[in-house]
This record gives C-alpha cells, sequence and structure tokens, in this order.
C-alpha cells in the first residue's frame, strides 16, 4: 500500500481524512484506485485528457513527478505520495 | 476609434505624477487604465472593458494600497513603535506590500507563508530584508492564518500584526484610493467593477465608494469555481476561512471562475494586448466578460492586480506550448 496525504480542500471526498491508503504500481494505477475507494477525486487532479491538472503537484517520496515520468512513475508499498495545490488561497 | 471613445481614455500615468518623490511609499496608487480590445470576442461595440493595472505600484500588486494604510493606521493609533516587528500571514503579493513599507519605513518584517508559494515571491520578500517562516503547504492559506496567531499568542508584546483579513484599513485604502481613482478615470461612467476575491478588500472598499458616487453600479466578485484550485491570492469562500471585512451581501454578483479557463486567458492577454498579468486578472476578466455579453452598452473596469513575471516558474506555463504559445 501507497500513504497518500491529501491536500484540505481535497479532504471532502476523503469524510476529511489527510492520510489515506491506496494501491497501484504506478501513479497512474494509484490515482484510478484512489478514485474507486473516493470517487470524484480523479476529476479533480486530472483533466478531461487524463493529465495532471496544470496547477496540480504530485510528489513521490518529496520528489515532483514532473521530473521522474510523470504519471507513469513507478509506485512500491511503502512510499509516500503528497498532492498539493500549486497555489495559496487568499493573499 | 470614434471621439467619443477616445475621449473617455484618459488614464493616468506615473509619468504624469511628480517628477520626484520622497520614498518608494509616495508612489502607490494612481495606476493606469488600459482598454482591451482582442480578447473581448463576444462583447458588443458598445461595451468597453478596461483593465487596471495594478502591477505598476512600487511592490508590485494592489496590495500596495492595504498594505500602507494598514502601517499608517497602526502608527496613527500606536499600535505600531520603534522596536516591534511587523508579523502576518500572506500567500505573497500582501507579504511583498509589507515587506517593502517596511523596508522603506525601517521597520522589520516577519512573514507567514505557505511553503508552496512561488519561487519569484519568497525571493522578492527576501530581497527587501523580511524574515519568512513557512506553514504546511497541504493546508494552504488558512494553514498560514492559524500559524501566524499562535507565534503572535507566543510574544504579542514583539509583534505589530496589520490583519488584513481582519483590518478595516484594508477595505478603507480602496474606498479612499482605488475607487477616486477609478471614477475619475472613466469619467464617472462606469457601470460594472469587477474583481476577484482574496481577502475582499478590493472589491469592498472600491465597490462600496463607486455605490456612493452611483448607486447604479454593478459590482461583481470573481473567485475560483472550486476549494481545490490553482488560482494563486484568490480563496473560495464556502469553504475558507471567511474575512472579517468581506461581507458577500453587498456585491450584485459573485462568478466562479475555473482555473484552466483562468490561465488560458492570460495566455491570451499575452499574446492578444501585450499584457503579461498573474492568474487572479485572468479571473477577473473571465467574470467580466460573462456579464459582458449580456448587455449592449456598458463600462467595464476589471482589476488586474499584478503582472504575469512573478509567476513564470509557476506551473501556470505548463500548457504553454499546446496553446501554441511556442509558435513564432
Amino acid at each position: 500500500m501507497v500513504q497518500v496525504k491529501i491536500p484540505t480542500p481535497l479532504r471532502k471526498y476523503t469524510g476529511g481524512a489527510g492520510g489515506v491508503e491506496a494501491d497501484g504500481g504506478t501513479v497512474a494505477a494509484l490515482v484510478d484506485d484512489l478514485d474507486r475507494r473516493y470517487p470524484g477525486l480523479k476529476e479533480r487532479i486530472c483533466d478531461e485528457s487524463g493529465q495532471v491538472r496544470r496547477f496540480v503537484n504530485i510528489f513521490v517520496n518529496g520528489e515532483d513527478i514532473r521530473f521522474l515520468k510523470h504519471l507513469e512513475t513507478a509506485l512500491k508499498a511503502g512510499d509516500e505520495l503528497s498532492i498539493v495545490p500549486a497555489i495559496a488561497g487568499g493573499r | 476609434m470614434s471621439t467619443a471613445r477616445a475621449a473617455l481614455a484618459r488614464p493616468t500615468s506615473p509619468a504624469t505624477g511628480p517628477l520626484t518623490v520622497p520614498s518608494a511609499l509616495q508612489l502607490v496608487g494612481n495606476t493606469p487604465l488600459v482598454e482591451l480590445r482582442r480578447v473581448c470576442d463576444g462583447v458588443a461595440p458598445g461595451v468597453r472593458i478596461f483593465g487596471k493595472l495594478e502591477g505598476f505600484n512600487p511592490g508590485g500588486s494592489v496590495k500596495d494600497r492595504p498594505a500602507l494604510k494598514m502601517v499608517e493606521d497602526g502608527l496613527a493609533r500606536g499600535a505600531l513603535v520603534p522596536g516591534k516587528t511587523i508579523l502576518d500571514s500572506t500567500s505573497g503579493n500582501t507579504g511583498i506590500a509589507l515587506a517593502m513599507v517596511g523596508a522603506a519605513l525601517g521597520y522589520p518584517v516577519e512573514l507567514v507563508m505557505p511553503g508552496n508559494v512561488s519561487a519569484e515571491r519568497k525571493k522578492v520578500v527576501a530581497a527587501f530584508g523580511a524574515k519568512v517562516i513557512y506553514s504546511d503547504p497541504l493546508e494552504g492559506s488558512d494553514g498560514a492564518i492559524r500559524l501566524c496567531r499562535r507565534i503572535l499568542a507566543e510574544a504579542p508584546e514583539r509583534y505589530f500584526k496589520p490583519d488584513q483579513y481582519n483590518n478595516p484599513a484594508n477595505s478603507l485604502a480602496h474606498y479612499e484610493t482605488t475607487g477616486p481613482e477609478i471614477w475619475r478615470q472613466t469619467e464617472g461612467r462606469i457601470t460594472h467593477f469587477v474583481a476577484a476575491i482574496g481577502t475582499g478588500g478590493t472589491i469592498m472598499g472600491t465597490g462600496r465608494y463607486l455605490k456612493a458616487q452611483n448607486p447604479d453600479v454593478q459590482v461583481i466578485a470573481a473567485e475560483p469555481d472550486d476549494a481545490f484550485h490553482g488560482l494563486e491570492g484568490l480563496k473560495h469562500m464556502a469553504t475558507s476561512i471567511v474575512p472579517g471585512i468581506f461581507h458577500e451581501e453587498q456585491l450584485d454578483r459573485k462568478i466562479g471562475v475555473a482555473t484552466d479557463a483562468a490561465y488560458d486567458m492570460v495566455y491570451r492577454l499575452g499574446r492578444e494586448e501585450g499584457l503579461l498579468l498573474g492568474q487572479s486578472s485572468g479571473a477577473a476578466l473571465l467574470a467580466a466578460l460573462e456579464v459582458a455579453r449580456g448587455l449592449s452598452a456598458g463600462t467595464f473596469v476589471v482589476i488586474f492586480p499584478d503582472f504575469g513575471d512573478r509567476y513564470l516558474s509557476t506551473k501556470m506555463w505548463l500548457g504553454w506550448a499546446s496553446f501554441g504559445g511556442g509558435r513564432t
């Protein structure tokens, strides 16, 4: 299982949980599994073409997947994945 | 261009002000209006849309106005005295503005920012000599607000906290400067005022002034269409700590804007109008266009809070190539 950190604005999908577990050999598979467990999450993270939305950063063990293999970045049990919006509201 | 059109377009500009000023603080305000043309497709010829270029402020954003007013107010009340440090939570532009004002006046500044604000913002604040304390990126600006409250509670005697979310001087700055400027620049012809909401200070103060001159002026707010968004500086009010200075009942309309659409509008503003702006400008303009397309006449003023060079390192530009940005 991979540990997934959920940002505050997406916790409405996870029943308020800031950390959840999900499965998948790649980030893409994990996002699909997250959406099965918490329906609606994938649409917030990925656009209609399936790519990660521009303002969403996904980190695997602290590394931005855009500097790894994007959605094809491999995952293994015990990895930590963080979903972080690229911004913060209110100036 | 008709004579009537030319007559209305009489923007003030930094170049028309005094030749010299005693400090950077005297450069705050009096920003120009620019008329938009190519990005206004679907808008009737009788509708004119102007952007107010707040990036011309010395700190580079609209936030110079409330930052200066809140600090002046603190000095006048005796809440800020020599030996105290200016402390606040901010995701960027207010931090830069407070750091600029603090540097100009000789007061130290400490800022609490979410760790995921853009690299440019972090560097600009550091260049003004301010100290930055980072809060958890996962908690967004509300996390910074909470951490700032804890720091203040531990040593309240050390700090002056402008508290932009709850300080009436924030919206008062706009009532006293942004509103009168727009009224003068449009020669009283403004029909619609549009701004995106972060603290709500701009829309509240400016809107109140404009409605006092003409109650028919429509005050329209743009906000992110979802709690999970990429519009730096803006708040989705339904899921945020609502600022004390924000009074939704004083708005005529509030329009939700999708992050991707706002980014694409920023691309268009650069390529079609020669204006490189931040994403909150794109969001506000989209809201304005939504209203403008249903009208046959009107004069819109849209707040463009800052220029886009502050966001060049951000993910906003990831879609640029597929948008056609790479073409020459």
